[in-house]
């Protein structure tokens, strides 16, 4: 079937609706993107699907994207007809097949329930009532609403991850979804849709913040007949998946976007580069592009009007500077993927030598949404530069792993204490790392900054694409500055001498001090070289490689210190200058570290306190890893 | 070898003779005979109409190509920031350990090579390895070895 009226979508969204909402059988929705899956949530669909399989009118189980709440994956909603929708967390098979025994007795298992969901809300301000009636044993649920994790939050990008099945256009649809194509295709000339990005503020999440409406314009202006959009799907900042998160529970939010944005600078053909490492992405997003087509929402004459579109997957192979533009578009065109000096820039000559566009995953996700409630309702969000919202995935250690969406503007206090629940360990906050490897570490003193584009540039980190690492005093900055710098000696292209040299030259003199052999006069090189390849690089991966070495020099100078001048690494972390004993008063003798200790260096009969033979550790971590006592201290030594 | 020709020729006949397809080729040729052999190197050259020599320079280039056979199982030991902060290098080393390999090598027995990776987007469950297509969060070295076993036991289920 072609859409070709409103009408085709609204009858398309009256008919799923209601067999998403009025049901009469008791339904689940399994939560499986990938963080879900790599937790069990692929054996409790089996289970479920199963059920549903053998007693087809009574149970229905359905699939959805990623609410969120990694922590707590495999996380598994069900809804009784005429009831709230309520979340269970941590529902592997065992307790999923626990659970529908109980259901079948008649309860509910409320100790596994994590929240309630009343009232289903949807991003054009429509509800729908889930109860009629709230029993008094669902009163006594939190309800979403009530739960500090959500508290703060608002929903743009993710609007639809978690709530609906990313394998359907049609719950895209049911829940607000192409409506905002529709708007741009028959209401709004091309200038109209750009200047509306402009006066919504938006700018691009990829991590440089580029204003999104004025990157349009710059291709639209371009001369030349064929242009190209592209979705940069490359992901490649370690600690930050919430693109992923994106394409696999929502891929039509960012085929919209695109098809939008295509209509506002004049392309007829996109790509959306994903990289190789995010394959139920891959999936996902083939599957939605199939089905879009079929509707004719993309291909000739979209929607019957003028306008052609198609898209295509071009699939990455396992290089980070793959992200800077000029590199991905060299790789789509089956090339290494190398940067190029601009200008000139992607939009004067990009794909295939033409006029081309690249906004990230999320920038395109908020597109829909922009065109379909306004710029007016977006830039009412956030502070004065930066709009709308931003999702984060928060991970590291704290207590809540999971991915936010946040208004512009939170401080990092709200994230880590209010969102985050605090610490994962006993030990306090020490930093929160953002922005990947072009980032920086910004410390505890500095917790009530607002994250938006200019305060965090100006305590020497960077937005970046979303990635917030939460680091305690467990964590060594020395070894965090090592550790990018590593990252980025591994991932250089080779192609200019200061990124190439420079960083391998850098990560040699860090790696010294992380040895315990540091040298007074490192700092000064450090910062010296860092300025250097910052100056003289050719593209962002070079230029931004210094920041992780500048921004802990500049707030943990200190620990840098204490390596150099006592060989002593603070944070216990650098193998080098620590030494693991077993505290005898907490040692129960229970021999689980004997049993792990792959040199047995650990000895000692059973209910005795046991011995460590420092002869024979290679400092592994095994022991403290399995101790259940505290009883293994990985302490921090001074080398002679 | 012979059939290893037969693939090479069975995979570019999927691809139109662009330029643009030497990444799809390529991949699709990793994936089917885990490594890219130098013949292929030279029929996708012929076939794309591009020298030897770009293809090579593609083929290692990117971390996912390798030009020597991988084992029969990939373990992909993410190495990203969050990852990092909760001992993602001790479970590094207990997998070189276990296999007496260095990380990018491939075991005696051809069933496994350790490959470090930068971030497989599962930060929440961090430490995060996978294998193959399976992912395991928050894993402690202990685990390690009945992973290994459960993947040598699917190799020999193969073979019967």
């Amino acid at each position: 079937m072609l859409i070709k009226e409103v009408s085709d979508l609204r009858n398309i969204s009256q008919k799923t609706l209601n067999e998403m909402f009025q049901i009469s059988k008791i339904k689940f929705q399994v939560g499986s993107a990938t963080c879900g899956l790599a937790t069990g949530a692929g054996q409790t669909l089996s289970f479920l699907r199963e059920l549903s399989a053998n007693q087809p009118d009574k149970y229905i189980v359905d699939e959805v994207g990623c609410i969120g709440l990694c922590f707590k994956e495999p996380i598994v909603d069900l809804r009784m007809p005429g009831c709230s929708r309520i979340y269970y967390g941590d529902l592997n098979i065992y307790k999923a097949e626990k659970l529908v025994k109980s259901l079948e007795e008649g309860d509910i298992r409320k100790e596994w329930v994590l929240y309630r969901l009343d009232k289903e809300k949807f991003i054009n301000e429509d509800e729908i009532n889930l109860a009629s009636d709230i029993s008094d044993i669902y009163r006594e649920i939190t309800t979403m609403e009530d739960l500090n994790l959500f508290k703060g939050q608002m929903r743009i990008v993710m609007r639809n991850c978690g709530r609906i099945n990313p394998e359907q256009i049609d719950q895209y649809i049911a829940f607000g979804g192409y409506k905002g194509l529709f708007k741009v295709l028959k209401e709004m000339s091309p200038d109209e849709v750009i200047e509306e990005i402009k006066a919504s503020g938006l700018r691009g999440r990829g991590g440089a913040g580029f204003p999104t409406g004025l990157k349009w314009s710059f291709t639209r202006k371009a001369e030349g007949s064929k242009k190209y959009i592209i979705c940069n799907a490359d992901e490649g900042d370690p600690g930050a998946y919430m693109d992923r998160s994106v394409l696999e529970g929502d891929p039509h939010s960012v085929i919209e976007g695109m098809l939008i944005g295509a209509y506002a600078i004049g392309a007829d053909e996109g790509y959306i580069y994903v990289r190789a490492e995010y394959p139920l992405a891959i999936k996902r997003l083939k599957i939605a592009i199939k089905q879009a087509r079929e509707y004719g929402l993309l291909g000739q004459k979209v929607l019957g009007t003028d306008f052609s579109f198609d898209l295509k997957i071009s699939m990455g192979a396992g290089a980070f500077v793959c992200g800077e533009e000029t590199a991905l578009i060299a790789s789509i065109e089956g090339l290494p993927g190398e940067p190029r000096p601009r200008p000139p820039f992607p939009a004067q000559s990009g794909l295939f030598g033409k006029p081309t566009n690249i906004n990230n995953v999320e920038t395109w996700a908020n597109i829909p949404v922009i065109i379909a409630k306004g710029s007016k309702f977006f830039s009412s969000i956030g502070t004065e530069k930066s709009k709308g919202t931003k999702v984060f995935s928060l991970v590291g250690k704290v207590k809540n792993t999971m991915l936010i969406e946040v208004p512009m503007g939170t401080t990092i206090s709200e994230i880590v204490y209010n969102l985050g629940d605090g610490m994962s360990d006993k030990f306090e906050f020490k930093a929160i790392q953002t922005g990947g490897p072009s980032g920086g570490c910004i410390p505890k003193d500095l917790i009530d900054l607002r994250v938006d584009y200019e305060e965090l540039t100006s305590a020497g980190a960077i937005m970046g694409s979303g990635g917030l690492i939460v680091m305690d005093e467990k964590t060594c900055m020395v070894d965090v500055a090592r550790f990018f710098l590593e990252f980025l000696e591994s991932e250089s292209c080779g192609k200019c001498v200061p990124c190439r040299s420079g960083i391998k030259r850098m990560l040699q003199i860090i790696h010294r001090i992380t040895q315990g052999q540091g040298e007074e006069k490192d700092i000064e090189l450090l910062e010296e070289m860092a300025k250097g390849i910052k100056d003289a690089s050719l593209c962002g991966l070079g230029q931004t490689a210094p920041n992780p070495i500048l921004t802990t020099l500049k707030f943990f100078r200190t620990e840098y210190e204490s390596h150099i001048k006592h060989k002593r690494c603070p944070a216990a972390v650098c193998k080098a200058l620590i030494e693991y004993r077993v505290i005898p008063g907490k040692c129960t003798g229970c021999q689980r570290c004997v049993s792990v200790c792959p040199t047995h260096a650990i000895t000692g009969p059973r209910s005795q306190a046991h011995n460590l033979d420092k002869s024979k550790c290679i400092k592994c971590g095994a022991c403290y890893e399995v101790c259940k006592y505290d009883a293994i201290a990985g302490d921090a030594i001074i080398l002679e | 070898m012979d059939n290893e020709v037969y693939i090479i020729e069975e995979i570019l006949s999927r691809f139109p003779a662009d330029p643009e397809a030497v990444i799809p080729i390529l991949q699709d040729l990793q994936a089917s005979l885990r490594y890219i052999p130098e013949e292929a190197v030279i029929l996708i050259a012929e076939r794309l109409n591009i020298p030897a020599a770009k293809v090579y320079s593609i083929a290692t280039f990117y971390n996912a190509f390798s030009l020597k056979p991988k084992g029969k199982h990939l373990i992909h030991v993410c190495l990203g920031t969050a990852c990092h902060v909760k001992g993602a290098n001790d479970l590094l080393e207990k997998f070189k350990r276990e296999l007496e390999i260095e990380e990018g090598e491939t075991s005696s027995d051809g069933e496994f090579t350790l490959e470090a990776v930068r971030c497989i987007g599962c930060c929440s469950l961090a430490p995060v390895i996978r294998v193959d297509e399976e992912t395991f969060g928050t894993l402690k070295q202990e685990r390690i070895p009945s992973i290994l076993e459960k993947y040598r036991a699917k190799s020999e289920g193969q073979e019967c």
